[in-house]
């Protein structure tokens, strides 16, 4: 009961900030669409009207809340459509990109905290930790930049943008595009051809997207292992002649994995939204990242505070399943 | 969901496709390249700058906008001829105009077909239901279609054509008559711009009668070269040649728009071949794109002006000697040398000289620091005085980086005992203080609509634009204004440029403004693309192309 009620107040926050704070940026959407061309006053009060911002702010407010809460998160100023509908229809190329960045991020990330917690304070430790700093410190748009100069132009290896080669003409079923690709009518009219191209396309965004978990991943992995190792029941599986192999495989890892799945989980929404946010604008990847780009720069209210209220909701349902799940998976926090 | 369960289930799922799928990451990991199919020959990919607004060139505003609909599914009444700013008949074969020159009857072209697509089957040739049609859905507010897709035609009301048309009339099935307010030269001009489409009556009155009147924006219908096939969101849109068109078939096929909202991303894109015409590459490009033999630079002097706006309502800019001071004290040259990398000619009018009755015989500002002291000293300024210069905070083909402009700006007029502070503040900001007048310099620009000069005059410097933002001088002067309107309503060409050189000459004296730069647009193309025309409006057409094998 004390949760929900702490739910609500949260949603009830991040709605206020959602509504207010793209709001006090000064300029508003008519004033940006007439742009240098001007109007007369007449023709100004009537578009600021036919969208319903001459209206109290508050009263704005309550009207986008209650329309919220049935679902309705209104019209989008610059393409006149329901926010929802196109939110809905932009999760997919998120969640595609977001879960193979994730996916590489810990078949990456962990391995190399485990080797680094192994060969502790060794020149290879050293390396490691050097490479997981700079993989944090590179902004997403510019390594982006350089993967296409690299493996799209200089070598030819891969496609500099978007989700699949303009050759294809996929029908959009699910909006996950390595799925789609395999749909019947597709597998009937490109084979596999299809497929191959939209895995190719998610090469580059994906890298880019992973360098930051990468990184996160690793040092906690490897901070998690050291502190694991040093207990006394890794000592006395030595003491007891155990392999090596099994010691960190089974009785380390499994017990330093815990705090990690914790961090992998409140991290998905960091590599999937913050990280989405430029990477989807250099990749062209028709994401919720570049649609709030777009959206900002077009001062559209309905879309800013609909994104950044179904993110919030999103992230408050994560942080809720990864809590379950932790206690789930250690029974000392129950 | 529950049906992708079954089509999954239903799918054979055998362990071939299972080694396949393997095979295919092995793939990505090694030879890679393994994997392209042949694009075909006809097929052109134009890399976009950004996803249209709608599909309705009524409603956008966008130049990915405009060209995903007027010069591709759509056409009009009368089109400007290509690469340049007169006017050649498209859907009306012929018009008359009445003595008063306020009633134009237009004589409709036969045997024009809708597009026959997978959503829409046309049971009659286009005819004067679908112009009155068009036009009405943005004129009449009671139109049934006037609310749909939000009501909101910034282009035929900025363009005045709200107030200007006051009926449309279906004479016979070929032939259409509009009367207007009072007689106005830049109509016929108006009518070529993309917001004067002609959408199809027949597939509206379906939609109405079936209950979904949206997707008369969104599954569109027109005359066009090219046919609508689909619109994946911020990713792709795909068009088929109109194999119908009245003007000739499109030599290519299959058209994709794939958006692009990075500019060396798309540069890197045309490079590799994943597109092959790259809209406005960055001006830090341009040296490298004439460097590559695969590629081709398309350059245009475009329908523009940068220019700085002194407010004459508040000193010292109200005296005339202070405006002319500070243009003799402006270096142009080297702005369009710093700034816009060379890509510019110099300005001495607001239009530039590539729009009819343009003339040189004004009073041309030299860069002349001399005559600068000179005259501030007569106007009471001998030591100078402190002023603001509001610098643009977005980047626009007119000016390529304002902060930097108002750095030089500033220490060019340092040297005449000008002290200037420079200020900005984000676009939509900067656009409602203007608007309000709070400047005393500040950097603009325009980029045309029409190539009428009227769309430049009217629009920058008559007294109407004070009121409505435009105006950023806030110059109203009684003779100047009186020229552009009698200007506008004269109906003889050569009256007409007889009284803009007067209203030039004019203006040149009062020097409300200080015209900076008109600077050139660009197109990368493949050296694959033939037949390509530059345009001034930044409008692409597709139909005359051809795509060499490579």
């Amino acid at each position: 009961m004390f949760k929900l009620g702490a739910l609500t107040t949260t949603l009830l926050g991040i709605s206020l900030i959602a509504f207010f704070a793209i709001r006090f940026v000064p300029g508003d959407p008519v004033v940006l669409m007439i742009g240098e061309r001007g109007a007369d006053p007449q023709q100004y009060r009537e578009a600021v009207a036919r969208l319903g911002l001459d209206k109290p702010m508050a009263w704005q407010y309550v009207s986008f809340l209650g329309r919220a809460v049935r679902g309705d998160l209104g019209t989008s100023i610059s393409s006149g459509r329901d926010v929802s509908t196109e939110l809905l229809a932009r999760w997919p190329a998120t969640l595609e990109l977001g879960v193979a960045a994730l996916l590489l991020a810990v078949l990456v990330g962990v391995p190399i905290g485990v080797v680094a917690a192994i060969y502790r304070d060794t020149l290879l430790d050293r390396v490691l930790t050097a490479c997981s700093l700079a993989g944090y410190s590179t902004p997403n748009f510019w390594l982006g930049l350089l993967l296409i100069l690299l493996f799209s132009v200089a070598l030819n290896l891969l496609p500099v943008s978007g989700r699949l080669d303009t050759a294809f003409d996929v029908w959009n079923v699910t909006g996950f595009m390595l799925i789609d690709t395999l749909l019947p009518a597709a597998r009937a009219q490109y084979g596999l051809f299809a497929f191959y191209s939209a895995l190719h396309h998610l090469v580059l965004p994906t890298v880019t997207m992973a360098t930051i978990p990468i990184a996160v991943f690793a040092r906690m992995t490897r901070a998690s292992m050291v502190e694991v190792l040093s207990e006394d029941y890794i000592l006395a599986a030595r003491a007891r002649g155990l392999s090596p192999v099994r010691i960190i495989g089974l009785h380390a890892l499994r017990n330093a994995l815990l705090p990690i799945i914790v961090v992998i989980g409140l991290h998905f929404l960091n590599v999937a939204i913050a990280g989405a946010i430029m990477t989807e604008t250099i990749f062209g990847w028709p994401g919720i990242g570049s649609y709030i780009v777009s959206s900002v720069y077009a001062r559209d209210y309905p879309v800013i505070q609909g994104s950044i209220l179904v993110i919030g909701v999103v992230v408050i349902l994560t942080n809720g399943a990864v809590d379950v799940l932790s206690r789930l998976a250690n029974p000392r926090m129950r | 969901m529950s049906d992708l369960i079954q089509v999954l289930k239903e799918r054979d799922v055998n362990n071939m496709t299972i080694v396949r799928i393997l095979l295919a990451f092995l793939c990505i990991a090694f030879t890679v390249s393994c994997n392209r199919p042949a694009q075909t020959a006809n097929t052109l990919v134009y890399c976009s700058e950004g996803s249209p607004e709608s599909l309705n060139p009524q409603q956008v505003l966008s130049g990915t906008g405009r060209n995903a609909t007027a010069t591709t599914i759509y056409d009009r009444l009368v089109d400007f001829k290509p690469g340049t700013t007169s006017l050649v008949p498209a859907l009306a074969e012929s018009w008359t105009v009445s003595d008063d020159r306020t009633t134009y009857d237009f004589t409709l072209r036969r045997g024009v077909k809708f597009h026959k697509t997978e959503f829409f089957e046309p049971q009659r040739e286009f005819n004067a239901d679908d112009v009155v049609f068009s036009i009405e859905r943005q004129r009449d507010e009671n139109h049934p279609f006037h609310r749909v897709g939000g009501g909101s035609y910034q282009y035929f009301q900025g363009m005045g054509m709200d107030k200007l048309i006051v009926s449309v009339m279906r004479i016979d099935d070929h032939r259409v008559r509009i009367v207007l307010l009072r007689p106005d030269a830049t109509f016929l001009a108006n009518m070529a711009m993309p917001f004067m489409s002609i959408l199809s009556a027949e597939y509206g009155a379906k939609l109405l009668a079936a209950g979904t009147p949206e997707k008369i924006d969104t599954q569109p219908i027109g005359t066009g070269p090219y046919a609508f096939k689909s619109y994946l969101k911020d990713s792709t849109i795909r068009f088929v040649a109109n194999a119908a068109y009245w003007n000739g078939k499109p030599n290519i096929e299959n058209l994709v728009f794939a958006i692009t909202p990075d500019a060396s991303v798309r540069l890197q894109k045309l490079k590799k071949g994943e597109c092959q015409i790259a809209v406005s590459p960055a001006p830090a490009d341009l040296t490298a794109i004439r460097g590559d033999k695969q590629l081709v630079l398309d350059e245009e002097d475009g329908l523009n002006i940068g220019y700085v706006a002194m407010n004459v309502e508040k000193p010292p800019f109200d005296n005339v000697l202070v405006r002319r001071a500070v243009a003799h004290a402006l270096n142009k040259q080297a702005y369009i040398d710093a700034i816009y990398l060379g890509n510019a000619r110099p300005a001495i009018n607001p239009y530039p000289s590539t729009i009819w009755s343009y003339t040189d015989q004004v009073r041309v500002y030299q860069h002349d620091l001399e005559k600068a002291r000179a005259l501030l000293a007569e106007a009471g300024y001998a030591q100078g005085f402190t002023t603001t210069l509001w610098t643009l905070p977005v980047t626009r083909p007119y000016n390529p980086n304002g902060r930097k402009m108002g750095e030089m700006m500033q220490a060019d007029l340092a040297k005449v005992g000008i002290k200037v502070e420079l200020v900005t503040y984000d676009w939509a900001t900067y656009l409602a203080k203007v608007k309000l007048g709070e400047h005393q310099m500040v950097q603009l620009g325009w980029s045309g609509d029409n190539g009428d000069p009227d769309n430049f005059l009217y629009t920058l410097l008559s007294c109407d634009s004070v009121t409505r933002g435009s105006n950023n001088s806030r110059y109203c002067n009684a003779d100047f204004n009186r020229i552009i309107s009698e200007a506008r309503t004269a109906n003889d060409i050569e009256v007409r440029t007889r009284l803009y050189q007067q209203a030039l000459v004019l203006l040149s004296e009062d020097e409300p403004i200080i015209p900076i730069a008109h600077s050139k647009v660009f197109r990368a193309l493949s050296n694959r693309v033939k037949g390509y025309t530059m345009n001034a409006f930044d409008l692409d057409y597709f139909a005359s192309l051809t795509l060499e094998s490579s």
